[in-house]
């Protein structure tokens, strides 16, 4: 009965949070906080603090973490599952409409609003990030120096993430 | 063995996608454009745009949509399994060793470097794509005050698709052109 109400609730979760990231964050909470007592609010904000610093989206992290604590690995796997589930059905139609209508010029107009579109909200998460994370001149020189080795040498993003990281552990002291 | 090929090139996406949603771009950009070559610049855009315009994570709906692709459903399967494992079980590992979550700080240090160097990557991302979609001086307006209204303004993502998918078809319907 518990792994159905993780797998409804993560589901919910998953199907209503638009745009990624942290504008599910308020959703998740509301969930998980206040509706059902999985977590309290402190146990919450060290997830999401957590989430920073690991691989992958905050949804899917605390979808693991609650499903855990709350149903053993069955219930990570389901809440996981729950999670993902809708974004995978959505985006399935989503996709197969496009490609049913490919052709027709209507998609193609569409398209070519979407794609300036995208790139404005795509240059506006670059600047939000900014804002928050170059706080001082070291941060700058960091940003400066992975953005022209990304855009004139194309160096992997792996590599520079790794190169950054050890960099931050070096000059912040 | 493209099945495989799929499943490594999401997982290491998965793995690597330190800071957010936004941080996987370039590294999407990297491997699957670039390196393998399965989309184009332009259908990575497209990519995006339907990403946003479906609720979830980014990095689920990118594989679902590469996943697609290539494979089918099968592809789907494959991509997003990838995509999310590395995650799954780093979470799985924390939440089972550790009773109190709290990150130290040598890894805050670290991430202190992380975060602007993602700044830096997603601009070059934008850089690198805006040549291909910004062929005149009304599309760079156009996509300036784009990102102003959501950087500055702060207005939702998803309304920002709506509004240029009703534009869309309005030019459409007008069979005029705006931009």
């Amino acid at each position: 009965m518990i792994l159905l109400k993780l797998f409804i609730t993560f589901f919910k979760i998953g199907m209503f949070s638009f745009g990624g990231g942290y504008a599910m964050l308020p959703l998740i909470q509301l969930q998980v906080v206040e509706i059902n007592n999985w977590l309290s609010k402190k146990e919450f904000i060290d997830i999401v603090a957590v989430s920073q610093v690991t691989p992958g989206p905050i949804a899917i992290n605390s979808a693991t973490y609650i499903g855990y604590k709350i149903g053993g690995v069955i219930g990570a796997v389901i809440s996981t599952i729950g999670v993902c589930l809708p974004s995978v059905i959505i985006m399935f139609i989503l996709l197969k409409f496009v490609i049913r209508f490919k052709n027709n010029n209507f998609i193609e107009d569409i398209f070519k609003f979407l794609r300036p579109t995208v790139l404005g909200l795509i240059l506006a998460a670059a600047m939000i990030i900014f804002q928050e994370s170059v706080l001082g001149f070291k941060e700058f020189l960091i940003f400066l120096f992975v953005f022209v080795l990304s855009l004139k040498y194309k160096l992997d993003p792996i590599l520079l993430t790794l190169l950054s990281g050890i960099l931050g552990y070096l000059i912040f002291t | 063995m493209k099945s495989f090929e799929l499943f490594k090139t999401f997982f290491k996406i998965g793995a690597f996608t330190l800071g957010g949603g936004y941080a996987m771009l370039p590294l999407i950009e990297k491997e699957v454009v670039e390196k393998k070559g399965w989309i184009d610049e332009e259908e990575f855009l497209d990519l995006v745009a339907l990403a946003q315009a479906s609720p979830g994570p980014i990095a689920v709906n990118t594989a679902v949509f590469v996943g697609y692709r290539l494979m089918g459903i099968k592809g789907v399967l494959v991509s997003t399994l990838g995509s999310i494992l590395p995650s799954f079980f780093i979470i799985l590992i924390i939440a089972s060793y550790f009773t109190e979550m709290k990150s130290s700080y040598i890894i805050e240090r670290i991430f202190m470097g992380i975060r602007p160097a993602v700044a830096g990557m997603v601009l070059a991302s934008v850089f690198r794509m805006g040549r291909n979609v910004i062929l005149n001086f009304k599309k760079l307006v156009f996509v300036i005050v784009i990102s102003i209204s959501v950087w500055m303004y702060k207005i939702t993502p998803i309304y920002i698709i709506l509004l240029s998918i009703l534009l869309g078809l309005y030019i459409n319907f007008k069979r005029g052109k705006l931009i």
